[in-house]
């Protein structure tokens, strides 16, 4: 099954190509549809090599530039374990829906817009499949590169090129970060080959320069996964590209960021870090609660909904970078499970709000209100997916949840999962708040307390709406049910387990041994504590409580709000404030964070 | 002597985040990036030299000369193009900027904040 | 947030990062000392296994030639993103008083642009033997054409930076790298085996497939670039014919 392994970079990335040397030659529909065979074929190996690469990793050295000479590696490898296969698996499953989506939503330049999807996906596989350091940044730069020029793509307004440059700008900050930091592991070991380096790194305490270039890799990884405080691009950027783009930036972009994080720590850092690796995850845990706290509340104070469910993104990040941090298997399989409920679940409300540009020209939760009602079937849509997101018992995202919870629990931390809680309880609360505003006419139609953003204008294709919430409802259907889908939860766990087993990792890759096949899980749904269940219940009791409190505060008794006025005032105002729109800023605060997490780790590991 | 070239890698990398945070023209911002992109291919040569080495160009040469290292050269190739590619695009969204708000200074464009 | 509070939290954070970076430098090997496998390893084998003189080409396009189409592609995005996101409801103006005057600017001109050409063509197809290579080949080959927008102005260039000729070259180089590729993937060998390899080192034809791999990226290169100033030189000229 190796010959497979290019095949989900490679399919997009010639499809791309046939569609721009036959841009001017071929009928529109015939570029259309190669896009959508590209997208497709390229889900189809994603799927092949995921199962295929259950039963053992899946190796291939391109050119066929083996190891030898004492296993040095000289060639680059694709070396597939369940993990990077399963975030293929996603990526490409959404540049699909987002393609399919896309036929009936723009019109405007659609040829240079297929082909830049194509290559962001085919892009995205590569970097989830390969298992060389470079490789990966070459495969990041492409996804950037592809990435910058989709959140641009409406040029007649101010507001897109701003969220383009600021997306643009941060990014390529943080790929010279990640560049800096293989230079400086090459410096140290001579390889680019994952397997290798950890190889050459085992055994030798860390210094300054491992410790340099873990930070650096982690914070330009962290940046593409928008982390606090690298995360301010990210809203912007989603505010402004069209909504089927959303979908890709927030279902599996970031994931690749946290993907580029787990896979260079326990492919490289372990093996100098394994007994350090508690003072790696204090401060990896402390940014993950960090982010999911603060985009909670940013998500609360926006009306502009697209920019609502960025935050929002952003928070899940956060939650998930928590299960990523605690470095073992039972939370990093829960992260991989929130991550894969997350991308289906808000790629199709990122899609609800394309059908609602399209049918009600507008994207701005008050100017909105109560337009919604005239479509209860995708009420009921947006609904679902926000109850999903907020990790009720059994629906959606609630699986992983759970497993970042018990793994928590199972490392001696017990005050995480509460502030993990309140974070999905605010962040969806903010969507609750707008969907009620939206579909059901609750609340005020002013609110001072969010901030302006500039309105959208629609795209000019003519859409078709049952292609639109066909696709739509495929995505939140497959997101409501990970938590239910037999057998799913611990597979992932032993994805995770296998992702972070590095000594059998080098073994495959750098000396070709075949592992034994292993145990195939229960195919059951898999049960959770009932610490678990009561945080899923009461993340909902807050989103349904805060959203209530939100739509109609002007009947809180006067002492009450004045006494909220005066608490949450200063430090709202003065998030908003960093949040200023400025790139500047932003790269300011990428530097500070930098100096800081690479401060502390300089003190802690040294 | 031996550390200069790192150094003088560390410097231009600081000297162009600083102009990235200080700038107050989208040209200069690109430029600022241009910048600290070329302190990664300083520190990725330096990295790669070795001393009394030649070029790894074998034409004439006998093999088993002392030569500088060809990775690193390959993949400063690779990051040169990389790097030309962001600035376009990012010269391009200045153009555009421009067009529409008239104004190229970064503090200037607040469509959206908060 | 205004800029004295921005560069009140920068300057600290940026002095903690030099000191960072400082202290991470001291840990390479000094100035000179390189002493990791790859590239040692790479030096012994480019010639005797493929007969390739120039140990970076060969890195570049055969050994890790699967960066090498992933680049290829970047600059594909790139120029693609840069043409979508410099589009125009106007349209080109085609009609543009503007060639240079000057006699000798012609001829100089016209001589140069042919040297540039030639030297692009010859850097590409001695890559494996010399420095050069696909990408600077193209490069070459990209500023011979600006070179005749000097000489002959906005006109005879438009006829020639024309989209429509220059998107199924650029299609084709860059396509054409992944089918040399897939023609290895196909035969049973691994993706972007160098398949014939071999040929006469020191030649035009030594490298193998990889040659083919080195051709289609500097078409694609020199295609690619030569859209970009395209666009770029649009949004010049335009504005300049519509104020006369």
């Amino acid at each position: 099954m190796s010959w497979a392994l290019p095949l989900p970079v490679v399919i997009p990335l010639i499809a791309a190509a046939v569609c721009t040397a036959g841009d001017h030659v071929l009928p529109r529909r015939l570029g259309d549809a190669i896009g959508v065979v590209g997208a497709a074929g390229a889900f189809a190996f994603s799927l092949v090599i995921l199962l295929a690469s259950e039963k053992q990793t899946q190796l291939t050295w391109f050119g066929g530039w083996k190891p030898r000479h004492h296993h040095v590696a000289i060639g680059v490898a694709f070396a597939a374990d369940p993990l990077g296969a399963g975030v293929a698996t996603l990526a490409t499953g959404l540049v699909l829906a987002s393609v399919l989506y896309s036929w009936s939503f723009l019109r405007d330049a659609a040829r240079a817009y297929d082909t830049l999807m194509l290559l962001f996906g085919g892009a995205m596989a590569g970097f989830a499949l390969t298992g060389d350091i470079f490789n990966m940044f070459v495969w990041f730069e492409l996804m950037g590169v592809a990435a910058y020029a989709l959140a641009g793509f409406q040029v007649a307004e101010v507001g897109p090129l701003q969220g383009a440059i600021n997306f643009a700008v941060s990014n390529t900050v943080g790929a010279y970060m990640i560049l800096m930091g293989i230079a400086l592991l090459y410096a140290r070991t001579g390889a680019l080959n994952l397997a290798q380096i950890g190889h050459a790194l085992s055994g030798h305490r860390p210094d300054g320069l491992v410790i340099v270039a873990l930070t650096l890799l982690v914070c330009g990884f962290l940046i593409k996964a928008a982390i606090a405080p690298f995360h301010l691009w990210l809203a912007d950027a989603h505010a402004v590209a069209p909504a089927p783009v959303c979908l890709l930036f927030s279902g599996v972009m970031v994931v690749i960021g946290l993907l580029g994080v787990t896979r260079c720590y326990w492919t490289v850092f372990d093996a100098s870090l394994a007994a350090q690796a508690h003072d790696v995850r204090a401060v990896l845990v402390a940014l993950g609660i960090f982010t999911a706290l603060l985009g909670a509340v940013m998500a609360f104070l926006q009306r502009h909904l697209k920019r609502l469910l960025a935050y929002s993104t952003i928070s899940h990040m956060g939650i998930a970078l928590v299960g990523i941090a605690l470095l073992d298997e039972k939370s990093l399989g829960g992260a991989s499970d929130l991550l894969l409920a997350h991308g289906l679940l808000k790629g199709s409300l990122f899609l609800c709000c394309g059908i609602l540009l399209v049918r009600y020209d507008g994207i701005d939760e008050l100017q909105l209100h109560g337009k919604g009602r005239s479509l209860p079937v995708l009420g009921i849509m947006f609904g679902l997916g926000a109850l999903g997101l907020t990790g009720l018992p059994y629906v959606g995202s609630y699986l992983g949840h759970a497993q970042i919870d018990e793994g928590a629990t199972a490392n001696g931390i017990d005050w995480v999962q509460p502030l993990l809680m309140i974070a999905a309880g605010v962040s969806s609360a903010a969507i609750f708040r707008a969907g009620a505003r939206v579909f059901l006419g609750w609340g005020p139609r002013e609110d001072p307390l969010l901030s302006a953003e500039p309105s959208e204008s629609p795209p000019e294709r003519t859409a078709s709406m049952p292609a639109l919430f066909a696709v739509t409802a495929a995505l939140l259907v497959l997101g409501l049910v990970v938590s239910v889908a037999p057998g799913l939860g611990q597979r992932v766990e032993q994805a995770a387990g296998r992702a972070r087993d590095r000594i059998a990792y080098v073994d495959r890759v750098l000396r070709g041994r075949e592992l034994p096949a292993p145990p195939r899980p229960p195919v059951a749904v898999e049960s959770t504590a009932t610490d678990s269940v009561l945080y899923g219940i009461g993340a909902t009791a807050i989103a349904f409580g805060l959203a209530l409190v939100g739509l109609f505060r002007r009947r809180l008794p006067e002492i009450v709000r004045t006494a909220l006025r005066f608490t949450l005032g200063p430090p709202l105002a003065a998030l908003r404030l960093a949040h200023s729109g400025i790139v500047g800023d932003y790269v300011a605060w990428i530097t500070v964070g930098t100096a800081v997490v690479g401060g502390v780790w300089a003190l802690l590991l040294r | 002597m031996s550390f200069l070239p790192y150094a003088v890698a560390a410097w231009v990398c600081i000297v162009g985040l600083y102009g990235i945070v200080t700038s107050r023209h989208l040209i200069h911002l690109a430029l600022c990036l241009t910048v600290m992109q070329s302190s990664t291919y300083l520190l990725l040569l330096a990295i790669g030299y070795v001393k009394h080495g030649g070029p790894p160009i074998y034409k004439g040469v006998k093999l088993g000369t002392t030569s500088v290292d060809p990775v690193v050269q390959a993949l400063t190739l690779t990051d040169i193009v990389v790097s030309v590619t962001v600035i376009a695009l990012i010269l391009a969204l200045a153009l555009d900027v421009h067009k529409q708000a008239g104004t190229v200074d970064p503090d200037e464009i607040r469509e959206m904040s908060g | 947030m205004t800029r004295r509070v921005r560069i009140g939290f920068f300057l600290p954070a940026l002095a903690g990062f030099a000191a960072l970076l400082v202290w991470a430098y001291t840990g390479i090997p000094s100035f000179g000392d390189y002493q990791g496998p790859y590239g040692f390893v790479i030096n012994r084998i480019s010639t005797p296994l493929r007969h390739m003189d120039n140990a970076v080409n060969s890195t570049t396009y055969d050994i890790r030639g699967i960066d090498t189409m992933g680049e290829e592609f970047i600059l594909f995005a790139a120029v693609i993103g840069v043409v979508l996101l410099l589009r125009d409801e106007e349209g080109r103006s085609e009609d543009v008083e503007d060639d240079t005057g000057s006699d000798v600017i012609r001829i100089f001109g016209t001589l140069a642009i042919g040297a540039a050409v030639l030297v692009g063509l010859w850097l590409v197809s001695f890559g494996f033997v010399t420095p050069g290579g696909g990408f600077q080949g193209g490069v070459a080959i990209a500023s011979g054409a600006l070179l005749l927008y000097l000489v002959a102005g906005y006109r005879e260039w438009s006829a020639f930076g024309d989209e429509t000729k220059l998107d199924p070259i650029k299609g084709i180089g860059g396509g054409g790298y992944v089918v040399i590729g897939l023609a290895a993937l196909v035969s049973g060998m691994p993706f972007l085996h160098n398949f014939f390899s071999g040929g006469v080192t020191g030649s035009v034809w030594s490298g193998g497939s990889a040659g083919f791999v080195n051709w289609s990226a500097g078409i694609e290169v020199a295609a690619a670039l030569v859209i970009l100033f395209s666009e770029f030189l649009e949004k010049y000229i335009v504005p300049i014919a519509k104020s006369r």
